[in-house]
């Protein structure tokens, strides 16, 4: 499983209030939390995340539980996070809604193109080569299927 | 020679296991988009290994008619499933679950973070998220990696003003927001047995600000006794010696009054360095302090007097509205001006009754400051019941008296 895009770079502990307030969540329209993504962090970071790959500080998606949060980032166009941890009911989140996540600490270039090879482990920016951890089997075959929910249809 | 996590999950630390959930809920927020994937799944049945439970608690009674439109979809399906419903006005599912609900031993997931409270009973006790909660309704288990733990150490009483809230607060502070990532915290050592049921769930409510998968004391005398009055006997666990991957030391003797600042809930300083800072609103409530002894603390110090701020009083559940009311407490209340709201999470997720203006400053006893969390603009202060109290009372921040 191969995603390229763009990075797009965030500070540490970034907190899933801050993904997408509490204000926007009683919808079941998902392009409400694409729109208003990051807006209390910066309202201009929105449209860029369309091919993006976040690359975050420490703890990304830490505080509420909120599964609109990992919704809003993918539902704006991003393809991937790498942070060096997540919070993990965040972690859990994304890959049960098909978004994949990379635990490693590289250095963020703005707009630089990265490639990740999911199941080999790398992650290639402006042609360094980074090692990775891979996700746990179980994990890798929930993102296989597209996510939680597609992986219990298809054996329903 | 195990942790209480490794004992209850029955495998040692790093290990990956699929359990079976004994005690599975959500809320009116995290169950809403659970029945969208539950739909998407196409299931049909609810597992039977698993007891499950859904609270309106997060916006209750709804703010508008889209969340009124969701919230009735989601009442027809906990009431067609036959799951355990809570309605409006019922309270915090934390708080509920912990009113005879949730025994030791148990693993309990709920569709929301601070569902680690409950570990305070010695449950393995943590929160998921909507779509994990979906497949937990369809198959009555889910995956774990058993985490490491780090014991916290704890011996003597608190003195002064000080309560479990400052000690929460302090050992945030020392860990930081992801000190205890992928880790449990255990609460051991001599200065527990003092600590009430109530306190110990402030002590493990807060465990996830630091990034922990739970926090947990061992089942003993005091959990069997606040089990029992509730008409349930259990036994008590008996702890083991193990080694953790990190130990902390608190001398509950040694707690002061402590604020986290803004936006952070790890940025703690003590009461007295912000003395003096004016406050808009207090806010006295939420999963992590607004039990019946919160609002009988509270009421102790405000009772005869007026506040001088408005200030909001959310009781967790029903159950702690009915005491309050009974033993007069709520009548010190609102006598000394303060304002009722439905029990549940009130304003502090930001999304009713009592949401904060522009440039507002709000003292509360809950347990998030994040930027904006309470509204656009407004910036919240964390502290325990009694700064709450001596604050509301001369509308700045003011060091509590002896309590």
């Amino acid at each position: 499983m191969q995603v390229e895009g763009h990075a797009v770079c965030l500070p540490a502990d970034i907190d899933t209030d801050v993904v997408i307030a509490g204000r926007y969540l009683r919808t079941k329209d998902r392009s409400v939390w694409a729109a208003h993504v990051f807006e209390d962090l910066d309202p201009a970071l929105a449209p860029r995340l369309k091919g993006a790959v976040i690359v975050a500080g420490k703890n990304f998606g830490c505080g509420s539980s909120r599964e609109q949060a990992a919704i809003a980032i993918r539902e704006a166009g991003t393809v991937a996070v790498i942070a060096p941890s997540f919070a993990r009911i965040f972690f859990r989140n994304a890959i049960n809604i098909g978004l994949p996540l990379i635990e490693a600490d590289i250095i963020c270039d703005e707009g630089a193109p990265i490639k990740i090879n999911l199941v080999q482990g790398v992650v290639e920016v402006s042609e360094n080569l980074y090692n990775v951890p891979t996700l746990s089997p179980h994990m890798q075959e929930i993102l296989d299927a597209g996510g939680l929910v597609e992986y219990w249809r298809k054996r329903l | 020679m195990s942790t209480l996590s490794e004992r209850i999950l029955d495998a040692p630390a790093g290990d990956y296991v699929d359990r079976k959930v004994d005690r599975a809920f959500a809320c009116d927020g995290t169950g809403m988009l659970a029945l969208e994937a539950w739909k998407s799944m196409g299931a049909s049945n609810l597992s039977h290994k698993t007891e499950f439970s859904l609270f309106f608690d997060h916006i209750a009674p709804a703010n508008n008619t889209p969340t009124a439109t969701l919230q009735h979809e989601l009442r027809e399906f906990a009431k067609s499933s036959l799951m355990r419903f809570s309605d409006i006005g019922g309270g915090i599912c934390h708080q509920l679950m912990g009113e005879g609900i949730v025994h030791p031993g148990e693993i309990v997931i709920g569709a929301d973070s601070h569902s680690v409270t409950l570990g305070a009973f010695g449950a393995f006790a943590t929160g998921v998220g909507a779509t994990d909660m979906a497949a937990i309704w369809l198959t009555g288990e889910t995956w774990f990696r058993v985490p490491e733990s780090i014991g916290i150490h704890l011996e003597g009483r608190f003195t002064g003003a000080a309560e479990a809230k400052d000690l929460a607060l302090s050992y945030v502070g020392k860990l930081g927001t992801d000190g205890a990532a992928y880790q449990a915290l255990e609460f051991i050592g001599d200065g527990v047995k003092d600590l009430s049921v109530d306190e110990r769930m402030v002590l493990c409510n807060l465990s996830v600000e630091v990034g922990a998968k739970t926090g947990l004391f061992y089942a003993d005398d005091v959990t069997v006794r606040y089990l029992r009055e509730r008409g349930h006997i259990v036994k008590p666990q008996l702890s083991d010696t193990c080694t953790y991957r990190r130990d902390m030391d608190f001398d509950l003797a040694d707690v002061v009054p402590l604020v986290a600042v803004p936006h952070r809930v790890d940025t703690v300083k003590p009461v007295e360095d912000l003395a003096g800072l004016p406050v808009d609103q207090v806010f006295i409530g939420t999963c992590t302090n607004g039990r019946y002894s919160d609002l009988a603390r509270f009421a102790r110090i405000v009772k005869g007097k007026k506040v001088a701020i408005r200030t909001l009083v959310v009781p967790a559940s029903v159950t702690v509205l009915g005491q309050a009311i009974r033993t007069g407490v709520l009548a010190d209340i609102v006598e000394a001006g303060c304002t009722l709201g439905t029990p549940g999470c009130g304003p502090c997720l930001g999304a009713h009754m009592g949401v904060l203006g522009e440039e507002e400053v709000c003292l509360s006893t809950a347990n998030r400051n994040f930027k904006n969390r309470m509204g656009v603009g407004g910036v919240i202060y964390l502290s325990s019941v009694a700064t709450a109290a001596a604050s509301a009372l001369e509308g700045e921040i003011t060091v509590p008296e002896v309590a």
